[in-house]
């Protein structure tokens, strides 16, 4: 009933509106329908900047700085898709890169962070034999012999760290990741798909073990 | 962490290291600390670009890692660290203010590298100092680490933790960094000797060729590791602030009264610099007599004249200097915090005037003396007809400049028997603004950024002009032959490259502006949170 806001057929507001600053029967400003605009007009334009010798100085520094950090070791870009046509002077400006690369103090930085280089040791020394050696059936086997200790080696060391490292389980697929990886990257150079056959799978005939029965 | 800040984080990240750093370093001041595995996963990049990318940060003291309870690793982003970078041309003007060419050097290498050893800071900048000189003439390493000493001893450079001596256990999955205090600012013993090297494979002097060539062909690996391995230094950037907000008071006070009286406010700083902690809220007391003491030799005002210019100062209404004490000639104390919260509230004052107008400063100027007032008191105290000083005072409570309080007459506040004063909250409104200009810088940026996209291209052919022009100079060339070359670009084409110029110049100038603004609200806003 009282205050119901229809008295009379006219609003009234439940305060007294003198104390906002509107006096009685002025008109209240427009209601606001839609956000401000996102670059509204200044009726007041902001001050000129300082200018002054050390002003100037200070942005000389700024753009160096800048243009310095770019060269840094530090400053790691995405690599780019590779040109359409192949610089001569592409040859001279990577080398000048790999000179000034830079390695962290290992002893500082959490074991985690060192690059795993055991992949690429154990790797080179199968290549050798296999470039340095002539090829024969001996050197064959060798070398399935080497490459069956490698994968031993991989394992325990790899069970090693995984022990050292986190203990969830999640750790062992990232240390698998990478070393499948570098695997295809360096096994032998002939026209198989390393991926083809992987290890264990049965692909058609399955294991060969008994060459008497006949395969068809 | 507010999202402007974040932007700003991600925009400094990608300036200067790259997009791959900038991803990594986002993902962590936005999410917190986060093993390794979640980085690589929640990124998308590859484990060996996010390792590197946390090498880089670990490196500059962008980030730190730590061993929590349930094993692992966690890396942490330090967000207001990443925003520093903002402020690296003033650190760096500083040093050649009070240390020269070599102080500034040495900082700007150690900011470039996050940290150094001694021995490989030193050599470094006698190396670019030598580049700079007259042929013939080398820079010296002793020069060199002096400068280093003394920026040891007044606490610009500091030392980083360090491996604890003895291993203790076997080694877990990262090293644990100690820093004693006390040893903080210590400086090795070590013997430097040698002078700066050219990097031009020419060189006048014939003992330094067989070394430099040897230094080119072996890299570091092959030298001796030097006497300070393991001990690396960081710039002291706090030690930096504190004389920033020293050199903001004593400005103050030379505006405010005059030169005298600002050069007795800078002696008294400087007694204070080192018994003073840095968040302390007043200087220890000094004695009139100390002061007379350590006042610059050029100043000769007598002691009677000290005195009364102390008297004013502490009679100041702003209150910069306090009287604590009337023992060895009246003690008197610098109040910081005083100080800063004035800088900050006249910054307040005159982003008003400049954004609302005269008047508006005016409502504003008062509201911060009475601190709260009613509609109708406001106008009769700064005399504006009450209709334009309704709409001002609603523009600036829409901008969050001035806040409403309300105060009930009755229990059940209606809104008829409530009073409505207006008042203006200091602390909430520098945050508001702080927020603000992390908006402006980034905005900044990205215009910056936009500019020199869209002219990437003409960018591109004036620096290989100029590379064509600076080879055939070399080489010696004719004036017909240059003026061709010059002529690659066209007259239109110089005109666009002049106003880019001037843009990038402008906004970068900007850029350092707004960084003077948030370093007095920052550290006004530092002074108010009370450390538990």
């Amino acid at each position: 009933m009282a205050g119901s806001g229809r008295g009379r057929g006219r609003a009234a507001f439940t305060f007294n509106i003198e104390a906002i600053g509107f006096s009685k029967g002025a008109s209240l400003p427009d209601a606001v329908c839609k956000p401000p605009p996102p670059f509204p007009s200044t009726d007041n334009k902001p001050v000129p900047l300082k200018t002054g010798e050390d002003e100037d100085y200070m942005l000389a520094l700024k753009q160096d700085f800048r243009g310095t950090m770019k060269k840094m070791p530090y400053f790691l870009a995405v690599e780019e898709e590779r040109e359409a046509i192949e610089r001569y002077s592409k040859k001279y400006q990577s080398r000048e890169k790999e000179h000034a690369a830079w390695t962290p103090d290992w002893r500082r930085l959490p074991r985690e962070m060192k690059p795993r280089k055991k992949m690429k040791k154990a790797s080179a020394k199968p290549r050798k034999a296999n470039s340095s050696d002539p090829k024969s059936n001996l050197d064959v086997l060798k070398k399935i012999e080497e490459l069956e200790k490698k994968d031993d080696e991989e394992e325990k060391s790899e069970d090693e760290k995984d022990k050292t490292k986190d203990k969830e389980g999640e750790d062992d697929d990232e240390a698998e990741e990478p070393e499948e990886y570098d695997e295809e990257e360096h096994e032998e150079e002939n026209d198989y798909i390393s991926s083809y056959f992987e290890d264990g799978d049965d692909f058609g005939a399955g294991s060969d073990d008994n060459m008497d029965e006949a395969t068809y | 962490m507010t999202q402007a800040e974040i932007k700003l984080c991600s925009l400094l990240l990608r300036e200067h290291f790259g997009e791959i750093v900038e991803r990594v370093g986002t993902l962590l001041v936005r999410a917190g600390a986060q093993p390794l595995r979640m980085l690589v996963g929640d990124t998308g990049l590859s484990l060996e670009q996010v390792k590197k990318a946390l090498c880089v940060l670990l490196q500059h003291n962008l980030a730190t890692f730590q061993l929590p309870k349930r094993g692992g690793v966690e890396y942490e982003a330090r967000a207001e660290r990443v925003l520093r970078i903002l402020r690296y041309p003033r650190y760096i003007y500083a040093a050649k203010t009070l240390y020269g060419d070599t102080g500034e050097l040495l900082v700007e290498e150690l900011l470039l590298n996050g940290k150094m050893t001694m021995s490989a800071a030193v050599r470094k900048v006698a190396d670019r100092l030598t580049e700079t000189m007259e042929d013939g003439r080398t820079m010296d390493y002793a020069d060199v680490s002096s400068t280093f000493v003394r920026l040891a001893d007044t606490h610009l450079v500091q030392r980083c933790p360090l491996l604890p001596e003895t291993p203790q256990g076997p080694p877990g999955p990262a090293p644990t960094l100690v820093l004693d205090e006390k040893e903080m600012y210590t400086v090795p013993r070590l013997n430097l000797t040698g002078r700066g090297k050219r990097r031009r494979s020419c060189e006048e002097e014939e003992e330094g060729e067989p070394r430099a060539k040897k230094q080119k062909a072996d890299g570091e690996g092959s030298e001796p590791p030097p006497e300070d391995d393991g001990i690396y230094w960081q710039v002291n950037l706090e030690r930096f602030h504190q004389h920033f907000r020293d050199q903001a008071i004593v400005s103050a006070v030379a505006n405010r009264m005059d030169q005298t009286s600002s050069e007795i406010v800078r002696t008294m700083l400087r007694m204070s610099e080192v018994t003073t902690a840095s968040g302390a809220p007043y200087t220890q007391p000094l004695s009139s007599n100390e002061i007379f003491r350590s006042l610059p030799a050029g100043y000769n005002i007598s002691k009677q004249v000290l005195d009364q210019y102390l008297t004013l100062l502490a009679d100041d209404p702003l209150e910069f200097v306090g009287k604590s004490g009337d023992s060895g000639g009246g003690m008197y104390t610098v109040n910081l915090h005083k100080a800063l919260a004035s800088l900050a509230t006249a910054t307040l004052e005159s982003i008003v005037e400049e954004r609302f107008g005269s008047r508006c400063a005016r409502i504003f100027r008062l509201l911060l003396r009475k601190k709260h007032l009613e509609q109708k008191q406001v106008e009769d105290f700064a005399m504006i007809p009450a209709k334009e000083a309704k709409e001002m005072l609603y523009r600036m409570l829409s901008e969050n400049f001035v806040a409403l309080q309300e105060i009930p007459k009755t229990p059940d506040h209606a809104p008829s028997r409530t009073f409505y004063l207006y008042t203006v909250n200091v602390p909430a409104s520098a945050r508001m603004l702080l927020h603000r200009c992390y908006k402006s810088v980034a905005n900044l940026m990205e215009r910056r950024q936009f500019e020199t996209k869209e002219n990437k291209r003409l960018l591109e052919k004036s620096q290989r002009v100029e590379a064509i022009l600076a080879s055939m100079q070399a080489t010696g060339a004719e004036a017909a032959q240059l003026q061709e070359i010059e002529e690659m670009i066209t007259a239109p084409e110089r005109q666009q490259l002049e106003s880019l110029k001037r843009n990038v110049n402008k906004l970068d100038a900007s850029e350092n502006q707004v960084d003077e603004t948030i370093f007095v609200l920052e550290s006004f806003i530092h002074s108010t949170i009370r450390k538990p």
